[in-house]
């Protein structure tokens, strides 16, 4: 394998990554507790929004995040010639 | 059949099932003890896993701690799930290229240091047998409650079965148990959480149940209900946030990172066969879990508007059955206060100090009398948060049968998490004690016997601990997360994602976490408890958050020193470029 491979394919790895913790942040740590009281305000169903991401939204956000991360790193190892068998 | 017939037929059943499935799948090789032979398949996996993590603390415990704490409860909702974002992105795909078998054989060879090594393993042990008294504990619990046998007959009944299928199994008789336990769990989790949900508002599911109208108003929805219940009676909003802002930022940060460097977690993802299968392994890992967690609020909710409802006001001689039966356990406690004879909940502690101390004595209603002193507040009536999972279905007046299937879902629970701890440290001793370092010539046969011995050992210590708890079992869970993310996170993270990351950063850095993490916790929950308040804690930040702080300057120091001091050699180097890619790419690389 070529080094500059080497290297496209770990810069597409870590933007990812850093995308996908963005998300992982702002529905656990922003919306679940620094937003909290502000959310709450609002209406999702039966539920206090704020209330809903802390307790619901973020853990459902969680698991597709690791399903895209998955479905998303296949595609790179194959545009990339790297993967498995 | 009787309630504790029925729990006898369903925990013997499964017992029988679990020592079915280890005698199937016993292992030969050391690569079979430690990792399966890296053959499982990824869903398996990730039932293991979610079985491996769930321990009796998310069972028994955790739904709890939310009825009563409600919006501030999130923390382990939050923390205990988006660990596992941390571990699927940033770990879990790197470690299984690396493809050893423990996370001190990480430590060691990335930082080529048998110093890094040891620091490692002192802290695996360290971590595992803090998690692991627990898990005993919890099996003696759900035994003397349930089948009113002695809480040590309770503890030794669980150390014999655990002893079977981790010395014998290893790591693959674990893990096709733990797809078992899983199963057995969730499903004692589920069914009377759904059977309460339809009753309470109609929607089948608990999730959606949490979020619905209630059962025979659709006005009212049942959180606002809750919400209503609590401020009449004086209680904290069940869902408005209590702690401090920043005291739950880190919390969640420490319970985050600690999942995500918690040893007996990561080395599952070393047993699938391939990099794609470990991160696709996480995902049905966090999906199982989820099941589970996003359950507990629900049940949270539920069971703190029934409680309200059927003790509240209510005479102490009407009172359900239930209620006595746990007074009776020393779980719940009542002070007439105003001598109505009624028991008034209310919010703020009954009692002084909070946890009952029981006379022989009967009070005019009947009650076991107390010795504690009353508070000045109009609460009369001790709850302890554990029972809420247990004594939930009874409380909603749910079929024995469903009764009986809580008791084996805890048990399993507590079961599966011991196993994979013990595993850990077994390995730890075996593999990364005595052959990488004290004893390098061993065979192999010689290295599983060693491994099966320190598996017995520390069964037998976990037992000991089960039936002696020392005190501060409970204090010290923070402990573990705490140390997992001021340890090993930053090694972990740093030693795959910068390459520069040499064996001097990383010592300090482990070094760092490892002391400050553990002073501040010490000094808090040891030496000076009265201290502990939030008026004396640095930032505001609870003995229980502080690992995130241990992890923020563990990072500091790793990059700090890693400036001054030489950069890895080179085929380190290359070790890193090979594990952050699926495929060998080792020589290829060298040649351009």
């Amino acid at each position: 394998m070529k080094k500059e491979v080497m290297e496209s394919y770990w810069r597409s790895n870590v933007r990812l990554v850093l995308v996908l913790l963005f998300v992982w942040f702002s529905v656990s740590f922003l919306a679940g507790i620094v937003f909290l009281d502000f959310l709450n305000q609002f209406r999702f169903f039966g539920y206090k929004l704020g209330f809903w991401f802390s307790t619901q939204g973020s853990i459902y956000t969680f698991v597709a995040l690791i399903f895209f991360y998955a479905w998303c790193m296949n595609k790179i190892d194959e545009g990339h010639g790297v993967e498995e068998e | 059949m009787t309630a504790q017939e029925l729990t006898y037929l369903f925990v013997g059943l499964t017992f029988v099932l679990y020592i079915g499935i280890a005698i199937a799948s016993r292992s030969s090789s050391t690569g079979e003890f430690y990792v399966a032979g890296g053959h499982v398949n990824p869903i398996a996996n990730g039932a293991a896993t979610a079985a491996d993590w769930m321990s009796a603390a998310s069972f028994l415990s955790m739904a709890g701690i939310i009825a009563f704490e409600g919006a501030d409860g999130a923390r382990y909702l939050m923390g205990w799930t988006g660990g596992y974002v941390l571990l699927a992105l940033l770990f879990a795909p790197y470690l299984r290229k690396f493809g050893k078998y423990t996370v001190p054989d990480f430590v060691g060879d990335r930082y080529y240091s048998q110093t890094a090594r040891m620091v490692a393993v002192v802290c695996v042990i360290f971590i595992s047998f803090t998690y692991v008294a627990g898990q005993m504990r919890g099996v003696g619990i759900v035994f003397s409650r349930f089948l009113e046998v002695d809480i040590n007959t309770g503890v030794i009944i669980g150390m014999a079965i655990v002893f079977f299928y981790s010395v014998l199994g290893g790591m693959k008789g674990i893990t096709y148990t733990q797809v078992a336990q899983y199963c057995v769990l969730i499903f004692a989790y589920l069914v009377p959480a759904i059977y309460i949900s339809i009753i309470m508002t109609g929607n089948p599911l608990p999730m959606l149940g949490l979020g619905s109208t209630i059962a025979g108003d659709s006005s009212i929805f049942l959180l606002d209900k809750l919400d209503g219940l609590t401020d009449e009676l004086g209680m904290r909003i069940f869902t408005e946030s209590n702690k401090s802002m920043i005291d739950m930022f880190f919390i969640t940060a420490a319970l985050m990172a600690g999942t995500a460097g918690l040893p007996h977690v990561i080395v599952r993802f070393f047993t699938v066969p391939r990099v794609r299968d470990a991160r696709i392994s996480a995902a049905y890992a966090l999906v199982f879990i989820a099941l589970l967690y996003t359950t507990a609020p629900a049940v949270a909710a539920f069971a703190r508007i029934n409680i309200i409802e059927n003790i509240d006001s209510v005479s102490y001689s009407e009172l359900p059955q239930w209620f006595k039966r746990w007074e009776e356990a020393g779980l719940l406690a009542w002070l007439d206060k105003n001598g109505d004879g009624d028991v008034q909940y209310r919010g703020g502690a009954a009692l002084s100090p909070s946890k009952p101390i029981y006379s022989d004595e009967r009070g005019v209603n009947g009650e076991r009398e107390l010795v504690n002193e009353a508070t000045s507040g109009p609460n009369e009536l001790y709850i302890d948060r554990d029972i809420i999972v247990l004594a939930h279905p009874e409380i909603a007046k749910l079929p024995d049968w469903v009764v009986a299937l809580v008791a084996a879902g805890g048990l399993a629970a507590a079961l599966s998490t011991a196993a994979g701890l013990l595993l850990v440290i077994s390995t730890a001793i075996s593999h990364d004690l005595l052959k990488k370092t004290l004893m390098p010539k061993i065979s192999e046969r010689q290295e599983l016997l060693y491994a099966r011995f320190a598996a017995a050992v520390a069964v037998l210590v976990a037992g000991l601990f089960g039936i002696n708890p020392p005190g501060f079992v409970a204090e010290v869970v923070a402990f573990a997360f705490g140390l997992a993310a001021a340890t090993f996170f930053p090694v972990i993270f740093l030693g795959i994602f910068y390459k520069k990351m040499n064996k001097e950063a990383a010592i300090s850095a482990m070094l760092t976490g490892l002391i400050f993490t553990s002073s501040y916790i010490v000094y808090f929950k040891f030496i000076d408890p009265s201290a502990n308040t939030s008026a004396n804690w640095w930032f505001g930040i609870s003995p229980e958050g502080i690992g995130t702080l241990g992890m923020i300057f563990s990072f500091f120091v790793a990059l700090l020193v890693s400036r001054f001091t030489s950069p890895p050699p080179l085929e380190i180097q290359d070790l890193v470029d090979d594990i952050r890619v699926p495929v060998n790419s080792f020589e290829k690389v060298n040649e351009t």
